[in-house]
């Protein structure tokens, strides 16, 4: 009974916590190459109402979350265009994103509303899956989140251990010396750009084709600001992101279980401990200002214009 | 964020079957009445708004080339709401709906301005002589799934995923209580507030926390299907909170209530036209048209027939579903025996009756 | 690539008026496409989206009673941006300036001080400046990014007065509705005449051009710009960045928080679940459309303003979704963006031997 009761809150909480991992690991890429794309609920609404439409017109919920990362990576590139070309404001570029996206996903969407789509199912790994409370939280799971653990792990290690990830971090930290070295500053923002819409995008999907499998208006309900949030509470360290998105799944959930033991606490004010909790952790985490230097890339947001 | 947004059910009535074209031949000839609608979330919510708008085509359909309808989405419950009446006003619409609580003051001050065109308020409580109020009793449906939940749940526990703590969530979840313990003199509900109308991610952890916690029947008086399809992968009998909701989950749905707004609006409609619209309270229920049940899918006939039954005496006011004794959460009598609580009342209503665990807060 | 960038060296005055203009026009013409592939008239489309709303007194009203919080709000965000500090919370202390006056107006007999409704405004502005002092807080003595705080207190003041309205200042007379009671004439924005127009509509122009003729002529205006275009050469020359901080967050705060109280006793009349329908983040297009300068703000805020009624206009209309009037206030903060490219930088033919393109 308690085993099952662990099993069902565990199953919960990953599933609230891995939309905010993948759009986060997005946006953490994009901002070690030091661009700050406030975008990401604009590209997650996008992604959502794109992998939606297909799904419901192919009857592939897999190739919807293939067509929504391309999506993501779509709208994203107005973003690169402006913010990296034309040397727009990075923050004033991410949110127009943010608007336009909300927009523009509510009328592509708006002959998808009451519809249904095929919806991604649970992928049972054999013989791990058998393994109790653990089997059933990690390896009975949809592919997303399979997809989520891969890529953080992906991106740490290339991030640390490759080439490329040094030449990212570097164009981040210092994009005049990574100018001056040789190495393609705009071309390497552009690519980490892509690659954070595309998993905004399929973050988005995550909603629509698994989460609350359906298209609204508001179907991400703020979540990309928290993918945001996270990033900086990760200190730009990929296991610092995993511990952050569940954490914040987990007090999002819990804040809502807590209620129904019939605690008499004002909801709202429950409601407001993610918040709270997500503020507090930034405090402690930026109070070492030496870490976050360490970590923090330091051209991030910062236009970059080539003079030789 | 969290908002007074409305939600609802959507309507199946085949309202144009009502209307024969020929009645309204005669006022073919002057200019159409321009009706307008004003809704608080856009049309594609598939809930509250998207409801009323199917009921608005139904008008449009039901009356044809009489009226002319137009209707402006997401109107937020603020200041803004008023320049959008004015608007409406300003382009000729002579009978106008706004379907949202919040937008209370604002049409009495807008109204008081327009003597000469007319108002309809939607769950609000504030009439005047150009302006009428009009709501549902939905508590009738949800008593109706209070006795279905009743005959279906093992552990005796439904799950009601509810929004913010306003008096017609409150009626709901009595009604529910007070539905199941007519079957099941133990039956208790718990819920969950989401704080917000409309937030399929927060509906949908609300309803798996409920499970979670040993509910094995959900409902739901929130805007989106989420807590609907949480119930559908979890397999467990949950209520539809929108008519098509049973495509969300085709093995798990039970039933819905449904808002009938058509009928009324093709009934103000008419009045308009003919000239003998006045100001008036409607709150209707089953016996009016106005709420219906979507089919009972998912139990055994024997459920079904009882729910029909409670439709029924509902319907002919045998069964008036506030009746005393009625217990609040600290084991006091607020409703002595045999009294029948009043209108007034019950659209204040804030206390939640013996059987229901956890605060108001 | 066929063209570059090179810098201008300095300001281009042309263009600094000239991107908004192009901008608008680009916007206009990208509206109508979208207007055309929708399968409704282009021009006419534009005509109701841009021209019925303010056709008439009413119309013109509304757009006063829109533009006032929203120019309010932007002239501090743009003095926040021109400082480097990103608030993108304005919506939280505009809430937070709401309740502390409102809490006032509840708590006091109504009408009776004369001083009631300077005090109820006073403390509006109190309760936006402590709510944006507690971003500049963190920031200067945590360091955290005040993107993302300022950002998390807009849903936590949100979630505050859901609480307050919906249990302690719950109106006891409101049948249990989520809304406190409706304040007292004393403690009202006063309104001019049969318009809608209110103290507010007034206040919100003098005060961006207060504020102008402050940065314009002080020492704080010439800081200012000196930061906002060379971060690094002000430190050289010892100008106090925390001190700069808590100016543009406190001006900010304190012009939001009176948007607030304005907006609660003026046009709502109550505290209800919902106070703003998102002023905060379109103040955020406010400052950047008018060019981070009070005056450019006026205009952008009326703008801004129309393209509401606009939205509604071409719904009621047209017929047309909603969501046109996000499309209109993202498209054209792009092409503002992109624009105003042309104000530092003019654009070079390049031969093809250059090596780096940017």
């Amino acid at each position: 009974m308690i085993l099952s009761m662990v099993t069902t809150l565990a199953m919960s909480v990953v599933a609230a916590s891995t939309p905010l991992l993948i759009a986060a690991s997005g946006e953490l890429v994009a901002e070690k190459s030091g661009v700050l794309n406030l975008g990401v609920e604009g590209m997650m609404l996008v992604g959502a109402i794109a992998g939606f439409a297909t799904a419901h017109h192919s009857g592939s919920a897999m190739l919807g979350v293939g067509v929504a990362a391309l999506a993501g990576i779509g709208i994203a590139m107005i973003f690169a265009m402006l913010s990296l070309s034309f040397l727009a404001n990075q923050v004033a570029t991410g949110l127009a994103l943010t608007i336009f996206g909300h927009g523009f996903a509510a009328l592509l969407g708006a002959g998808y509303v009451g519809i249904s789509a095929p919806v991604l199912h649970p992928i049972a790994i054999p013989l791990l899956s058998a393994i109790p409370v653990l089997g059933p939280v990690l390896f009975d799971e949809n592919i997303l989140v399979y997809f989520a653990f891969i890529m953080l792990a992906v991106i740490a290690w290339f991030l640390n251990k490759t080439h490329a990830g040094l030449i990212l971090r570097a164009v981040g930290d210092s994009h005049d010396a990574a100018h001056a070295m040789g190495y393609p500053v705009l071309r390497i923002r552009y690519a980490a750009v892509a690659f954070g819409g595309a998993m905004a995008g399929i973050a988005g999907a995550y909603f629509s084709l698994f989460y609350s499998p359906l298209w609204s208006q508001d179907l991400t309900a703020g979540r990309g600001w928290i993918a945001l949030a996270l990033v900086v509470f990760s200190a730009w360290r990929p296991l610092w992101l995993l511990v952050g998105a569940y954490l914040f799944g987990g007090i999002t959930f819990f804040s809502l279980y807590v209620q129904g033991l019939g605690i008499s606490v004002p909801s709202p004010l429950v409601s407001a401990l993610p918040y709270v909790g997500t503020v507090l952790v930034l405090v402690l985490i930026s109070r070492d200002a030496r870490r976050i230097r360490l970590n923090q890339p330091a051209c991030l947001g910062k236009y970059f214009h080539a003079t030789a | 964020m969290s908002s007074l947004k409305r939600r609802g059910f959507t309507a199946m009535l085949g309202a144009s079957a009502l209307a024969a074209p020929g009645i309204i031949g005669a006022a073919r000839a002057a200019a159409p009445l321009k009706v307008g609608f004003v809704y608080v979330g856009p049309v594609g919510d598939f809930g509250w708004s998207y409801q009323h708008d199917i009921a608005r085509k139904q008008a449009q359909a039901a009356l044809g080339g009489a009226i002319e309808t137009s209707f402006v989405e997401n109107v937020p419950e603020a200041p803004e709401c008023q320049a959008v009446f004015e608007s409406l006003v300003a382009s000729g619409h002579k009978l106008i709906f706004g379907t949202s609580f919040g937008y209370m003051n604002y049409m009495v001050k807008v109204a008081a301005k327009h003597p000469d065109v007319m108002f309809e308020h939607c769950t609000g409580y504030k009439q005047a002589k150009n302006l009428a109020i009009y709501d549902i009793r939905y508590y009738q449906g949800r008593y109706i799934q209070g006795v279905i939940a009743g005959h279906m749940s093992k552990t005796g526990k439904i799950g009601y995923v509810a929004s913010v703590p306003i008096p017609e969530v409150v009626q709901g979840m009595d009604a529910v209580l007070l539905g199941m313990r007519s079957v099941n003199p133990k039956a208790q509900l718990k819920f969950i507030m989401v704080d917000s109308w409309y937030d399929p991610g927060k509906e949908g952890d609300a309803a798996k926390a409920l499970i979670d916690q040993g509910c094995d029947v959900l409902t739901q008086h929130t805007d989106s299907p989420a807590p609907l399809q949480v119930a559908a992968s979890r397999n467990i009998p949950a209520f539809g909170e929108a008519t098509d909701m049973i495509k969300f989950a085709p093995k798990n749905q039970l039933t819905a209530d449904v808002n009938e707004w058509g009928g009324y609006y093709i009934k103000r409609c008419k009045a308009a036209l003919a000239g003998t619209w006045k100001t008036e309270n409607t709150w209707g229920g089953f016996a009016d048209g106005m709420l219906a049940m979507a089919p009972y899918t998912n139990m055994p006939d024997s459920v079904a027939a009882a729910a029909k039954q409670a439709v029924a005496d509902i319907s002919s006011g045998k069964n008036k579903i506030f009746v005393g004794p009625l217990t609040d959460q600290t084991g006091k009598i607020f409703l002595p025996a045999g009294q029948v609580m009043d209108d007034n009342t019950l659209t204040g209503l804030q206390t939640l009756v013996q059987g229901i665990d956890g605060k108001l807060s | 690539m066929l063209f570059r960038l090179e810098p201008r060296g300095e300001r281009s005055g042309f263009w600094s008026i000239g991107s908004p203009v192009l901008a608008i026009l680009l916007t206009i013409v990208t509206m109508m496409v979208i207007f055309a592939l929708l399968g409704k008239p282009p021009v006419q489309g534009i005509e109701t989206f841009l021209i019925t709303p303010i056709a008439n007194v009413s119309g013109l009203s509304s757009l006063a009673v829109r533009a006032a919080p929203l120019i309010m709000i932007g002239a501090g965000l743009a003095l926040c941006y021109r400082a480097n500090v990103w608030n993108i919370g304005g919506d939280g202390q505009f809430t937070m300036g709401a309740l502390a006056g409102a809490g006032v107006a509840l708590a006091l007999p109504n009408g009776a001080f004369w001083w009631e409704y300077p005090l109820v405004l006073a403390l509006g502005v109190l309760g936006g400046m402590v709510w944006a002092g507690l971003v500049a807080w963190l920031k200067l003595k945590f360091n955290a990014n005040e993107i993302l705080t300022s950002l998390m207190l807009v849903y936590v003041a949100n979630l505050i007065l859901v609480w307050l309205v919906t249990g302690p200042w719950r109106d006891p007379q409101g049948f249990g509705f989520p809304q406190s009671a409706m304040f007292g004439a004393g403690a009202t924005t006063p309104d001019f005449g049969s318009t809608s127009i209110h103290l507010g509509c007034a206040l919100a122009p003098v005060l961006a051009l207060v504020l102008w003729q402050i940065l314009g002529r002080s020492v704080l205006g010439f800081q200012l710009r000196v930061v906002g275009q060379a971060p690094r050469a002000a430190r050289f020359a010892g100008f106090s960045n925390a001190r700069l901080t808590w100016i543009a967050l406190l001006v900010s705060g304190g012009l939001s928080g009176l948007a607030g109280i304005i907006e609660v006793t003026g046009p709502i009349g109550q505290l209800t679940t919902t106070i703003t329908p998102g002023y905060g983040f379109s103040a955020v297009i406010v400052a950047f459309l008018g060019r981070l300068h009070p005056v450019g703000v006026i205009f952008a805020g009326l703008l801004l303003a129309l393209s509401y009624l606009g939205g509604d206009a071409a719904q009621i209309n047209l017929n047309m979704p909603n969501a046109i009037t996000g499309i209109f206030q993202g498209v054209l903060l792009f092409y503002l963006l992109g624009a105003d490219v042309l104000i530092l930088h003019r654009v070079r033919r390049i031969r093809p031997r250059a090596t780096e393109a940017a």
